[in-house]
């Protein structure tokens, strides 16, 4: 266990270093920096003097290594576009970002486990053939589409929620659930399929014949043990929370990080994209190792693999 | 006599038998996903072949005139507001700016409902006007802000997803069937190579590194393809490897080693043929996550550039207009969703019929 452990995190490592080489080479190939923040009045003179500042004038890998120990160091530079440092501009915009993502993620919990449990019990009923068109339709909707078309019937048709920004439980509403439909889709497939395993296992025959009553050996004996199956699929619930909260942040006007990342690669500040970007590699091979950990934890198999 | 009585029942097989193909080929089309396949042929296949032909108008320039003309099923409707010095910004749907409203009496616009006796327009009349011009048939879908078709819009739109989609399932999932075959016949260090790069790439969530990407090289057909087909490979590669591995155990393989084949010939003629079919699902599986993703990044601005008619374009063209013309918004999203979900219903049979254990993929 301790072997795979190791392992895996080194992996991480890799993953992460490769990432932060493709991020930063590219941001670099993207143009440069300073003629976004420069019209053609300003001197030659102090052009020069800005790429010294910002060390411009480096060669790339020399860049590239200032850029990393900076970045160990807890630095990740200032904002062209807001003139702030990056990482006051993240702590600024993160909890936005999280608690949209934690608010989508209860939505899709409160959704999709029912239905998905549901679906199982009353097999090939309306109720399943329902559940199972819902779920097809979410893996089909693009996000901004969801997201789009929820705001016109419920904040411009029907007026009950506001169209954008941050506020109260109503703003978190639709943006939310925009966010988790996609998940909602995935959850319940798996929740449906591992129910419909455990509910064929002897234990709850047992118990059947022991007398206790359905809906507490559904919930209480099987739905529990169904839970395993979808809760090994966080890291992609992850991933697509992150790339959603990009989308859906712009829909929404939600000030976040993924708003803050759309902006900043627009205007070409590439000290933030990178900064942002690498946040979230960061947080998603974290996930991604934690998720594969716990895995192997209750699945011998996979650490012999 | 005898030949009598045999002829009818000779017949009567045979007329079995012919019932019994027919009846084969009535099921065969009755197992086809019906639904899922005249949406898309009308919806994306026609379209886009015919587009220049069938599109009632031009997709790239406008009437300035005809500009946000509802479908044709809406019928104009009017309003009625209060007159103000100064409209508050939160309370446009009763109230109307003076000069706003002078200008519309001018023009013919409006007329004054309460007030007016004097001719002239204040503050504190109700002025009445057309909030809406009526659709006609003329543009069946209605128009958007620069007065272009929405209908022909989304004809070309179909083009482009179609094309944007095929050439970057053929780029990205021919690079990454190539490596996953390779990884699985070479073994060894190529494999291990090639699959710690499918972990990185795995690794990454893909809208982002998409963004980077384009935001690097600049938005562009091009562009767009060549950042989907790098985020495709990978999954084609993993696949394709587990299948390869599978194959290169058996038999023939070995034997055909044996009588002398090279390695690029084993691989093309003996171990791709065998591949096929997951190749097929997989692409079919890809199509409408292809398009989510294309659309989704010309949404954000960093796909197709805007005079271009894909579908995200449009809808991004629509979003500011959401309260007051939603039909611009509305049937390009329309279109995204159906032809995705009609292509994933297919796939779904595809890979049903062709590969099923890609279930778990």
């Amino acid at each position: 266990m301790q072997r795979f452990i190791v392992l895996r995190l080194l992996q991480g490592l890799l993953a992460v270093f490769a990432i932060s080489l493709i991020v930063f080479s590219l941001s670099r190939v993207a143009g440069d920096p300073l003629a976004a923040i420069l019209d053609d009045e300003s001197g030659k003179e102090q052009i020069e003097l800005l790429r010294k500042q910002w060390g411009l004038d480096e060669p790339l890998h020399v860049q590239y290594f200032t850029y990393m120990k900076r970045l160990l160091t807890g630095d990740l530079g200032t904002s062209f576009k807001w003139d702030r440092p990056v990482a006051e501009l993240i702590i600024e915009r993160l909890p936005a970002t999280l608690q949209l993502s934690a608010f989508a993620l209860i939505v899709t919990g409160a959704i999709a486990f029912p239905i998905g449990v549901l679906s199982a019990v009353k097999k090939d009923s309306w109720f399943d053939t329902g559940g199972k068109m819902f779920a097809i339709l979410g893996q089909s909707a693009p996000t901004f589409a969801v997201g789009l078309i929820l705001m016109w019937i419920f904040a411009v048709q029907l007026g009950w929620l506001p169209t954008s920004g941050k506020g109260g439980v109503k703003h978190m509403l639709l943006p939310g659930f925009a966010l988790g439909y996609y998940n909602v889709a995935a959850i319940m497939r798996l929740t449906r399929s591992s129910m419909l395993d455990v509910l064929d296992a002897e234990y709850v025959k047992l118990a059947r014949i022991k007398g206790i009553p359905e809906w507490k050996i559904i919930w209480k004996h099987c739905f529990r043990n169904a839970l395993i199956g979808p809760l090994t699929y966080f890291s992609l619930i992850f991933a697509i929370l992150i790339t959603g909260s990009v989308v859906i942040e712009t829909v929404f006007a939600w000030p976040g990080l993924g708003l803050m990342v759309i902006e900043a690669i627009n205007s070409k500040d590439h000290i933030t994209v990178q900064a942002v970007v690498m946040l979230f590699a960061l947080l998603y091979v974290a996930i991604n190792i934690i998720t594969d950990v716990t895995y192997a934890y209750v699945d011998p198999r996979i650490r012999y693999g | 006599m005898a030949a009598v009585t045999t002829s009818p029942e000779v017949t009567g097989v045979d007329t079995q038998q012919r019932a019994g193909r027919v009846a084969k080929v009535v099921r065969a089309i009755r197992e086809l996903p019906l639904i899922p396949l005249v949406v898309l042929i009308f919806l994306l296949v026609i379209p886009a072949i015919f587009a220049n032909q069938l599109a009632p108008h031009n997709q790239r320039i406008g009437v300035l005139d005809d500009a946000k003309l509802p479908p044709f099923w809406v019928s104009e409707s009017f309003e009625s507001r209060t007159v103000v010095q100064r409209a508050d910004k939160d309370r446009l749907d009763v109230e109307i700016g003076l000069t706003n409203a002078q200008r519309k009496v001018e023009r013919g616009e409006a007329t004054i409902l309460s007030g007016g006796e004097d001719g002239t327009v204040d503050p504190g009349d109700t002025l009445r006007f057309q909030a809406n011009k009526g659709g006609s048939m003329e543009y069946p879908l209605g128009t958007d802000k620069q007065g272009r078709d929405i209908l022909s819009r989304i004809m070309h739109g179909a083009r482009i997803s179609l094309m944007v989609s095929s050439l970057a399932i053929l780029l990205g999932g021919g690079l990454g069937t190539l490596l996953g075959m390779m990884a699985a016949y070479r073994g060894g260090k190529t494999d291990a190579i090639i699959m710690r790069i499918v972990d990185i790439k795995l690794a990454f969530p893909s809208i982002l590194l998409a963004l980077v990407l384009v935001a690097a090289i600049g938005a562009g057909f091009t562009t767009v393809i060549v950042v989907i087909a790098v985020l495709l490979w990978a999954r084609y590669a993993r696949v394709v490897r587990g299948e390869a591995l599978a194959i290169k155990q058996q038999d023939f393989i070995d034997r055909a080693r044996v009588s002398g084949a090279s390695n690029a010939r084993i691989m093309m003629r003996h171990i791709f043929p065998n591949l096929v079919n997951t190749v097929v699902v997989l692409a079919t599986l890809e199509v409408g996550h292809v398009i989510i993703l294309e659309s989704t990044l010309s949404f954000l601005g960093a796909g197709i550039p805007a005079p271009t008619p894909a579908w995200g374009v449009m809808v991004a063209d629509g979003r500011d207009l959401i309260t007051t013309a939603w039909w611009i918004f509305l049937f390009p999203c329309l279109a995204i969703v159906l032809t995705v979900l009609s292509m994933n219903l297919l796939g779904d049979w595809l890979r049903d019929k062709l590969d099923p254990k890609l279930r778990n993929v």
